[in-house]
């Protein structure tokens, strides 16, 4: 582990253009050791160009990428401490499973005996013990994912990069190795960088987040400031819904589930912002129902409210009424009018 | 006005469409109207001959008017095997076969690399039609031409001239050019589209976990290929084996369709009879090839 507050990774200045696309434009960015980042954003942002940098298989047009306090901007992957997961696994599907967890130790030489060990060791860390004889193409996709990142682990990285490795299964698993790779990356203490376009997994499993947007960061932060002070429009739709209100010349926005709706001939709660709207759609989500509200004053919001009480049917009426939204204040964010972060 | 009704009675089907719904409701002969042609051209024509083939193998044919007695004997088989002749043309042929497939794979393997994973779209098109060319010149003219570049005054010896050295191109050697010139198409297609096939992502995945360029070759690249390899090494070895023309042109030496050619004349059972070979060699080969995994590349 690098020493207390140092960056492990540090990456300044970093482009890399494709033809007249400009795929990752000046990022600046540290990743402290033993921290779970991610890379959030939309496909093209530059989010996994960045990361294949830092992998070795982009050589940067211009800036340096760190690792540990050496340059390893122009080096080849197979000088790099870092291993990757690849979005496809990239299983060598002519190798078994153990020959696969075992090829980047046999690679540096690892003598027979504790290539075994190890590659148990790591089969074991993602629960696939006593699958080793078997081929990739006789594994679902969660095992080969899991074959994938102990392939990774098993070589101890400085740091893990990891492309959207849990893109191709189904929420259901998706969800159980969210809590599954945060539990392994707290046992081996490794850094991670993770590459996602799914916001809720950034805010699932992240220690800090980099929202990239057309090839730049647009803020980067721990989950909970990302998501409740967004800095720009980009980041407040892209990271839940934009919700986004002009008020005395100033751009803001409020999540949706920080606003209440009030029921008629209820008072207010004292301080709090309130103003007046119809409700123009209501959909029911089983345990909230989502609110579309067109305000007097202009705007559109939208309104979280769970379900407590209330069935589909009598919150469906609510449809055209007339109502009153508030919040706390601060419960808002300013926006630059720019959008940018400054 | 009248309100518009939606269920306006659906117009008579026309003939088309009645014959669609029967074949709809008839996948049975849907099924055999589309293979019956294939399956009679390949049942009667192809298998039937192959049959035919077989049968009179077993045969003979009369010394002085060559023509067939239709009498059950194993004599030409006998023949086959035992005579030192055509047991050393066999073994030339099936030695000339394996020559020519591993020259094939000496060159295909870098000109198919070289396309499927650096050369740009633009070049990489441009290659394959030009591999591809001389699958589209006649045979006999391609034979032909060979025949001018090794001859005495040819190209060849004319390159060698000033070195002092002469080349006899009318020789095994000469054959094996030759037929490398002409099947090469044969391995490099084959080679190309198991190459491309490998996706990217595995060769990223060696070099992250460690390995170097050569070592992300041999352990990942070629055996992934080598099934793709293999598969190329069928057509070049079979077409070698059958052919007579090549021989004929450019060798003195007998060949095993040499052999055929000659005797079928006379001697249409042994002829027959010594067709067998090739045919058995190729199903030896074909075994060992799909032990080898080579057709889930083909």
């Amino acid at each position: 582990m690098a020493p207390d507050g140092a960056p492990h990774i540090r990456i300044a200045g970093l482009t890399k253009t494709y033809g007249d696309v400009v795929a990752v434009d000046g990022i600046d960015l540290e990743v402290r050791a033993g921290e779970f980042f991610t890379m959030l954003g939309p496909s093209g942002s530059g989010k996994t160009t960045t990361l294949r940098m830092i992998a070795g298989f982009e050589i940067p047009d211009s800036g340096v990428i760190e690792l540990a306090g050496e340059d390893v901007s122009r080096l080849p992957p197979y000088d790099r401490p870092v291993n990757t997961v690849f979005q496809d696994y990239a299983l060598f599907p002519h190798m078994t499973v153990q020959q696969n967890v075992e090829y980047g130790l046999m690679v540096k030489k690892v003598r027979k005996g504790e290539r075994r060990e190890r590659a148990e060791q790591a089969l074991g860390m993602v629960q696939l013990t006593g699958y080793g004889a078997r081929k990739p193409a006789q594994l679902s996709g969660g095992q080969r994912q899991r074959v994938a990142l102990a392939r990774a682990i098993v070589n101890r990285p400085k740091v893990l990069l990891l492309d959207e490795p849990l893109g191709a299964l189904d929420l259901k698993l998706r969800q159980e190795m969210q809590i599954e790779l945060k539990s392994i990356q707290r046992e081996v203490g490794i850094t991670f960088v993770y590459v996602t376009h799914d916001q809720e997994e950034a805010l699932t499993m992240s220690d800090r987040v980099a929202v990239f947007n057309h090839g730049r960061i647009e803020q980067v932060g721990p989950p909970a400031d990302v998501y409740e002070h967004p800095q720009s429009e980009f980041i407040a739709g892209f990271v839940g819904v934009s919700n986004v209100l002009e008020r005395d010349g100033r751009r803001l926005t409020v999540r949706p589930e920080k606003i209440n709706l009030l029921e008629d001939g209820r008072e207010p709660q004292p301080g709090w912002h309130v103003e007046p709207g119809v409700i123009r759609d209501v959909q029911y989500v089983g345990p909230v129902t989502r609110y579309h509200v067109t305000l007097d004053r202009g705007g559109e919001l939208q309104v979280l409210a769970q379900n407590l009480e209330e069935g589909s049917s009598q919150v469906l009426e609510a449809k055209g009424r007339r109502t009153r939204v508030e919040w706390r204040p601060g419960q808002e964010s300013v926006i630059d009018e720019e959008g940018g972060t400054e | 006005m009248t309100s518009v009704s939606i269920a306006e009675p659906p117009p008579r089907p026309g003939p088309g469409r009645r014959l669609s719904t029967f074949f709809f409701r008839h996948p049975r002969v849907r099924l055999w109207t589309l293979l019956a042609l294939p399956v009679l051209w390949l049942g009667v024509v192809y298998i039937g001959s192959l049959l035919v083939l077989l049968l009179s193998a077993f045969w003979t044919a009369d010394p002085f008017t060559a023509k067939l007695v239709h009498e059950f004997t194993l004599d030409n088989f006998r023949r086959v095997i035992e005579t030192p002749v055509y047991r050393d043309v066999a073994f030339r042929t099936i030695r000339m076969a394996a020559l020519v497939t591993l020259a094939c794979a000496v060159l295909a393997f870098p000109l198919a690399y070289y396309m499927a994973r650096i050369a740009s779209t633009r070049t990489r098109n441009l290659l394959v039609v030009a591999v591809l060319m001389p699958l589209w010149g006649s045979y006999l003219v391609k034979a032909y031409a060979w025949r001018t570049i090794l001859s005495g005054e040819g190209a060849i010896n004319w390159a060698l001239g000033p070195f002092g050295v002469s080349f006899n191109g009318f020789s095994n050697t000469g054959l094996w050019l030759v037929f490398t010139y002409l099947w090469l198409p044969f391995m490099v297609l084959p080679i190309y589209a198991g190459l491309e096939r490998i996706p990217q992502s595995l060769l990223e995945a060696s070099s992250d976990l460690g390995g170097r360029s050569v070592r992300t070759f041999f352990r990942v690249t070629l055996p992934l290929v080598f099934p793709a390899v293999v598969a190329g090494s069928i057509f070049t070895f079979s077409l070698t084996l059958g052919d007579y023309i090549a021989p004929t042109l450019i060798s003195s030496d007998q060949f095993i369709g040499t052999v055929i050619y000659r005797e079928y004349g006379t001697a249409l059972p042994f002829a027959a009879a010594y067709a067998m070979v090739p045919i058995v060699v190729i199903v030896a080969y074909l075994l060992v090839a799909r032990k080898l995994k080579a057709f889930e590349s083909l």
